[in-house]
């Protein structure tokens, strides 16, 4: 408001007309602005912050797909669903592939962000390729490495033959195929590389942007003095980008933690390697008990509101810097 | 001195070169796959990087002319331009709100709202699925042109708001100045300039909604109203029969376009996720 009035009465107050227009705009402004923004958060409020609440509703009660009703049941839903030995395999499966994959793409996308913030030549080409995991629709790119891993015609396999170490009497053993997905421990392999493969671009190119803004003088010094390659990334690189860096691991973080599609196309949910949001999807939508998918769902909230609040902490410091 | 420079050149050509083949090699799996005929993709013998019987366009015809491909593609049109239109018209304003009029609350409510971008699909699609229900909308593509501007309008009014925040401001007045009501000076004056920022919107609404799976999913069971994602990868999957040449094209026919009007617009789409935390 107050800066409303200094805005709109700063240039105008020459003469009475300029006056009586001030105001005008004055009565406006304080209007124009919630009313413009009503539009975005009336549709924010409906279609996210309703079915928000509306899912911790279906956890706490009863429903199903045949009878819609919401009858409380208390954490009846919580209970049940802990005790499923598929529920708790997810769970760990779900912190297990964030974890492990969010650590390893931190190191790698270093690797990469310092190889994209180089000159070289063809670099507009492997940026584009080195984004594409990204940059394409991920049910989609998923298809490709279904077809990579399949059976019987995986070209991996083929190689791994073609190298003496798969078939009889080799080292991967006595069958001609890997099976790479239909064996838990390494199609949960197989997931995490996935994962891996999918988020290290965004992590890379949110590096890239912290690594182009370390000021030109802090790189020239550091190279007048002398200091090598391994000690400018351990004693300036690293301390420099610490923020930007866990931006990246926080969103890689997200996007991995609730992400059922990777699963959804590799396995179906086979070979014990649900994680939460596709169990819950399993649960709530093919099965049709949506109380009991809901709850299962809900388990992503906490450590989801957990994220967040670090990424506003970090927002936060940045702004006051 | 200079066998150190020409050791490091390698060092970095090595280094693109592994990471190219580590993220495109799924993509260059599917486009050899693509032109490849039974007799030769079903061939355990034959070596798999290779063409040994000759390439072919056949599978690509299949695709198009005796799968509901097309269809798919026209729904997914559809839902993307209507998306698009939702989009734009909530987010212009609320970003221009939340820049120029709300003061110092407005970054805060910006972030609020970026935030909301956050809560995965997978945590809201069993609620969602009762309301478009309950709205008579299940199992169409409206389904789907309702639910998606929850993402893409929180998303584009984050980044719509970094590219206002650049706008000079003194255009505005000046039109203020001569005359125009607030909003005629908005018209006039910061719309054109910010028809950049609006491509921006359109592409990014375009991209995410080439992008969302579970939604889809969840809301859509009938073959003619899915989307291109969903369609291809429970359609064209059928039982035992996999025409993976057929599905390969699909995916990639769709998939290289889409990373193509993705990189064209890529820094804006960091300066909107690195949250501030990079002032260049």
């Amino acid at each position: 408001m107050s800066a409303g009035t200094a805005r709109a009465g700063l240039p105008v107050t020459v003469e009475d007309q300029g006056e009586d227009r001030g105001r005008y705009l004055l009565d406006r402004e304080g209007l124009l602005g919630p009313l413009l923004l009503l539009p975005a958060i009336a549709y924010i409020a409906a279609l996210v912050g309703f079915p928000l609440v509306l899912a911790i509703a279906y956890s706490f009660s009863d429903v199903i797909v045949a009878d819609q009703s919401i009858d409380w049941v208390g954490l009846d839903n919580f209970r049940a669903v802990v005790k499923t030995p598929n529920f708790q395999n997810a769970l760990r499966n779900t912190f297990l592939f964030t974890i492990v994959s969010q650590v390893i793409v931190l190191v790698m996308a270093n690797a990469l962000a310092m190889v994209l913030a180089a000159d070289f030549r063809g670099k507009r080409l492997v940026r584009f390729l080195t984004l594409l995991p990204w940059t394409t629709p991920i049910a989609l790119a998923v298809l490709g490495w279904l077809w990579l891993l399949d059976n019987v015609y995986s070209p991996v396999d083929w190689l791994l033959r073609e190298a003496g170490l798969l078939g009889p009497g080799t080292w991967l053993g006595p069958m001609g195929n890997v099976y790479w997905l239909s064996e838990p421990s390494k199609a949960q392999l197989v997931v995490l590389f996935v994962h891996i493969w999918r988020t290290l671009p965004l992590a890379t190119v949110i590096l890239l942007a912290g690594l182009t803004a370390i000021p030109q003088d802090v790189r020239d010094a550091a190279n007048v003095d002398g200091a090598g390659f391994w000690r400018q990334l351990v004693y300036i690189r690293i301390p420099l980008l610490l923020p930007i860096m866990a931006v990246a691991v926080l969103f890689g973080m997200v996007f991995t933690f609730t992400d059922m599609t990777v699963v959804y196309v590799l396995t179906r949910g086979n070979s014990d390697t649900h994680v939460l949001a596709s169990l819950a999807y399993f649960t709530g939508v093919e099965s049709g008990s949506l109380a009991q998918g809901a709850a299962i769902a809900l388990f992503l909230f906490p450590a989801l509101v957990g994220i967040a609040v670090l990424m506003l902490r970090l927002a936060r410091r940045t702004e006051t810097n | 001195m200079d066998a150190k420079k020409l050791g490091a050149r390698s060092v970095l050509y090595a280094a693109a070169g592994f990471f190219a083949l580590f993220a495109a090699l799924p993509f260059g799996w599917m486009i050899l796959t693509i032109f490849k005929q039974n007799t030769d993709l079903y061939n355990p013998q034959y070596n798999p990087f290779l063409y040994n019987d000759p390439p072919t366009l056949g599978n690509i015809r299949l695709l198009l002319e005796d799968t509901q491909y097309l269809t798919f593609a026209r729904n997914t049109l559809v839902v993307a331009i209507l998306v698009v239109v939702i989009t734009v018209v909530a987010t212009v304003p609320a970003a221009y709100s939340l820049t120029r009029l709300a003061g110092r609350w407005g970054e805060g409510l910006g972030i609020g709202i970026f935030l909301v971008y956050l809560i995965p699909p997978t945590l809201l699609f069993i609620p969602l699925t009762r309301v478009v229900a309950d709205l008579n909308v299940k199992n169409t593509i409206w389904a789907m042109v309702l639910v998606y501007p929850t993402f893409t309008i929180p998303f584009c009014t984050w980044l719509l708001m970094g590219f206002f925040k650049s706008i000079p401001w003194d255009i505005e007045e000046q039109a203020m100045i001569d005359g125009y009501s607030r909003l005629g000076a908005i018209w006039r004056t910061v719309i054109p300039v910010s028809v950049p920022g609006i491509l921006t919107v359109v592409v990014f609404s375009v991209a995410l909604t080439m992008h969302e799976f579970v939604y889809a999913l969840a809301f859509v069971t009938s073959s003619n109203q899915k989307t291109i994602s969903v369609g291809v990868t429970t359609e064209l999957i059928r039982g035992d029969v996999f025409y993976w040449q057929a599905l390969m094209a699909a995916a990639a026919l769709v998939a290289l376009p889409v990373a193509l009007l993705y990189n064209l617009f890529l820094d804006r789409f960091i300066a909107g996720f690195t949250l501030g935390a990079v002032k260049g």
